[in-house]
């Protein structure tokens, strides 16, 4: 426990009943209360997901079958470019940060609410601005766009699609991205409690923290290049169209600039998140808590060198592709340190086998899988047979969905107590994360298969031989869809009829467990002051004290 | 005689896999075998360890090992992969929306890749319009074609058959039909195909590749809104796609 802090009075109201200036929908679209932006953050956020999972189902319903099964290749190619962009843009950069950043970053570190308050306001309304432009480019102007989400010149220069305007779209979500990262490095740096050292903040903080670094100083380039995409379209200025003395690769190193440390953004904060969810579980302190942070932080460094891996097969120099490999194994090795270091804390736990706790040991098991099959796309001949296949992308569905996308659910399961007061059914969502486990793995594993054999990805239709996989992997998609839709239905059915839940339901020990749930307005009454690491649990303290002794 | 690289690619590929198995099995199992040993039925009371320099650095020094000596492997195959033998008979290649086109040095042009056997090929790829990847999936390797420079890699061909390259770069709405022909045949029969220049297959002369540069341009503008077209299109293009299947090994 930290002291000085004492869990606030039965009366005092939580943050949902707090009488404001303002009633009703205004309350939430005018506050600046880091947990209301939260909430809102993760009420769109979860729309967007699931539409694009819709996508997903639809594209896969049309591999089914060779030859057309349900659509037209034209709609095809728009579905994954639409699939990407708004998976990649307004879910899995944005999630974790935007969603429980915003509610646990205030609390875990005990503030009152991140440093600019109304400048997080700013970041939601950009957000929100730049996801409705992504979905009106789908119905104005010249047909849904259909470049994929990377939005490779010369063909989204050429395309009649409406390209300019998701391009905007992103350009305006990177934005909100640069600016709540702003908002958090200078909460972390100036708001922590007394007591709060840098190496006593909870691991979920560090992982922000390194985060919101990528996200000032990576998403400026990616704006950069997409103003110029938009520029090309309309004056054909000719810095990317090689017809009018511009150069195609140009594109592709600036858009791999922001988009691979990007990558790190939509991951490092579900590496937090895992870090905070096993020692919860295991009632033990976390195996290695500095070479977990540090690693954090090395991930972040090294990330912004490797992005020439995308670009293997482009023609770029030879020496550069023998330097970017090299750097790409190098920043395997955190990783792998972070899961020795989790797989290590479970060893003499005592562990409580939650649905938070089976989303995270499923995130173990499908994030390896995704980080060794990376080492296959870092090595320079492999690649260039595998790279643009289907290889790639069950590897970045094993990290991205795998990584991020499992973390999400396994952090709703976490805090959903802590956010909303209430309990959900626990037996049911153990069945739904089975059921995702194997569907994931029915969906995406085929995968790996395919693209060794040599089916390119973003096809339309494909050869006889790949036809079995396709149908596994599709199988696989209607196990993970039910999964997910059992998870989203027993939440809602907790957020109706769910138990009350007490203030640290898990025997948690960061500071978010010392105040109510849901919080009162201003989380805790009094400045809490630490003078302990985030992970001590009372009988180990005990325990301590009694050896001191 | 130098190593073939596709055996390369597929050595590579294993080793990295084999590895990866052995450390994904390490993972899993520790995983499980403590979440069943160290359940709280099991083991009620934690103990509190907060970490262990020696097995912090055992288990960065061991990776960073594995990696090097993955990166040296793979290393090595990639310079055979550029280094190009002299000799090698040269192919131009030329992508454009939506199909492959070659071009011999006594500039005979073909929409399909006939090779001699046990022959050096290097392809210098080039494109017309946007990007594509001339993609050889039999022989392991493919290089993106760009537009306004030249990309090259090289094969052996070491085995008669029927294979085939296809477009692993999206290029818009018939990426998924880029496919070409790759027949390996005997040196003799190869050199009286390339020289029969009046029976040839040529399907693109200089003069109509220059007309369908802007035609192809032509089709990506009117095709992208016309998804009426792309359904017709569809019965012509799913029997090409069974022919290539058909020719292919």
């Amino acid at each position: 426990m930290a002291n000085g802090t004492i869990a606030a009075p039965a009366a005092e109201v939580d943050f949902y009943h707090v009488k404001g200036r303002h009633k009703g929908l205004l309350s939430w679209l005018l506050t600046t209360d880091h947990k209301r932006i939260g909430i809102m953050y993760l009420t769109v956020m979860s729309v967007f997901f699931l539409t694009a999972m819709t996508f997903g189902v639809l594209m896969r319903l049309e591999m089914l079958s060779p030859g057309e099964t349900i659509m037209s290749a034209q709609t095809y190619n728009s579905l994954f470019t639409l699939h990407g962009v708004i998976m990649i843009f307004l879910f899995i950069i944005p999630g974790i940060p935007a969603v429980f950043g915003n509610f646990f970053l205030p609390i875990q570190i005990g503030a009152m609410d991140v440093q600019f308050p109304r400048l997080n306001l700013l970041s939601w309304y950009l957000y929100i601005i730049g996801g409705a432009l992504a979905i009106f480019s789908l119905f104005g102007g010249g047909g849904w766009v259909d470049t994929g989400w990377t939005f490779y010149v010369p063909y989204s220069v050429r395309t009649t699609t409406n390209v300019s305007l998701s391009v905007f779209a992103a350009f305006v979500l990177g934005f909100s991205s640069i600016l709540t990262g702003l908002n958090f490095i200078t909460t972390i740096h100036r708001l922590r409690c007394p007591g709060m050292t840098f190496f006593r903040m909870p691991l979920f903080i560090w992982s922000i923290y390194a985060t919101s670094w990528i996200q000032v100083l990576a998403t400026p380039v990616v704006g950069i290049t997409l103003v110029l995409i938009i520029l090309e379209r309309a004056f054909g200025i000719g810095v990317f169209d090689p017809t009018l003395g511009g150069d195609p690769i140009l594109y592709q190193h600036l858009f791999w600039i922001y988009s691979h440390p990007a990558v790190y953004i939509m991951i490092l904060p579900a590496m937090g998140v895992v870090s905070e969810i096993i020692p919860t579980f295991a009632r033990k302190p976390i195996f290695g808590y500095v070479p977990i942070a540090i690693s954090s932080l090395a991930i972040a460094l090294v990330g912004y060198l490797v992005w020439g891996h995308h670009m293997f097969s482009s023609g770029i120099s030879d020496t550069s592709r023998v330097i970017f490999s090299l750097l790409t194994f190098i920043v395997a090795l955190p990783s792998g340190i972070k899961v020795f270091n989790w797989v290590a804390t479970l060893y003499k736990g005592s562990i409580e086998m939650t649905a938070p706790m089976l989303y995270a040991m499923l995130f173990l098991f499908i994030f390896s899988i995704g980080g060794l099959t990376g080492l296959v796309l870092g090595a320079l001949n492999t690649d260039l047979h595998v790279t643009d296949t289907y290889f790639v992308v069950a590897h970045f569905h094993y990290v991205m969905f795998g990584g991020m996308g499992i973390i999400f659910f396994a952090s709703i399961h976490y805090w959903f107590p802590k956010m909303f007061g209430k309990m959900y059914n626990e037996k049911m969502a153990k069945v739904a994360a089975y059921i995702i486990g194997i569907g994931f793995n029915t969906l995406y594993f085929p995968m790996f298969i395919m693209g060794y054999m040599g089916m390119p990805r973003r096809y339309y239709d494909y050869l006889p031989e790949f036809q079995v996989y396709h149908l596994i992997s599709t199988v696989g998609s209607w196990i993970l869809v039910s999964g997910i839709l059992i998870m989203v239905a027993n939440l809602l059915s907790g957020l109706r009829n769910g138990s009350k839940a007490p203030s640290n339901p898990w025997g948690g020990t960061t500071l978010e467990w010392t105040v109510p749930s849901p919080p009162p307005l201003l989380n805790f009454d009094q400045i809490p002051t630490v003078d302990h690491g985030p992970y001590e649990h009372p009988e180990i303290a005990k325990r301590k004290e009694i050896k001191d002794e | 005689m130098r190593p073939d690289i596709a055996t390369q690619v597929d050595s590579t590929f294993w080793m990295i896999t084999g590895t990866s198995i052995v450390l994904l099995l390490i993972i899993t199992v520790a995983m499980l075998y403590f979440l069943y040993k160290y359940s709280a039925k099991r083991n009620p009371v934690p103990e509190a360890i907060e970490g262990n320099t020696t097995l912090e650095i055992v288990w960065t020094v061991i990776p960073v090992i594995l990696v090097m000596i993955m990166f040296f492997i793979s290393w090595a195959g990639f310079r055979n992969m550029r280094d190009v033998p002299k000799d090698a008979m040269v192919v131009k290649v030329t992508g454009q929306m939506w199909k492959w086109s070659f071009e011999y040095d006594n500039k005979k042009k073909s929409d399909t890749l006939i090779l001699p056997l046990n022959k050096d090929v290097k392809f210098e790829i080039g494109s017309v319009d946007v990007n594509h990847s001339f993609y050889l999936p039999h022989f392991r390797v493919k290089e993106d074609a760009i537009p306004g420079r030249t990309n090259y890699f090289w094969i052996r061909t070491n085995e008669e058959g029927r294979f085939y390259a296809a477009c692993a770069e999206y290029c818009g709405l018939n990426h998924w039909n880029m496919y070409a022909p790759l027949v390996v045949v005997p040196e003799g029969e190869f050199l009286v195909w390339k020289n029969t220049f009046p029976a040839d297959t040529t399907k693109t002369t200089a003069a109509d590749s220059l007309k369908k540069v802007p035609a192809a341009t032509d089709t990506l503008k009117t095709a992208a809104n016309d998804t009426s077209k792309a359904a017709g299109q569809k019965t012509d293009t799913a029997r090409t796609v069974k022919d290539t299947s058909a020719i292919k090994k």
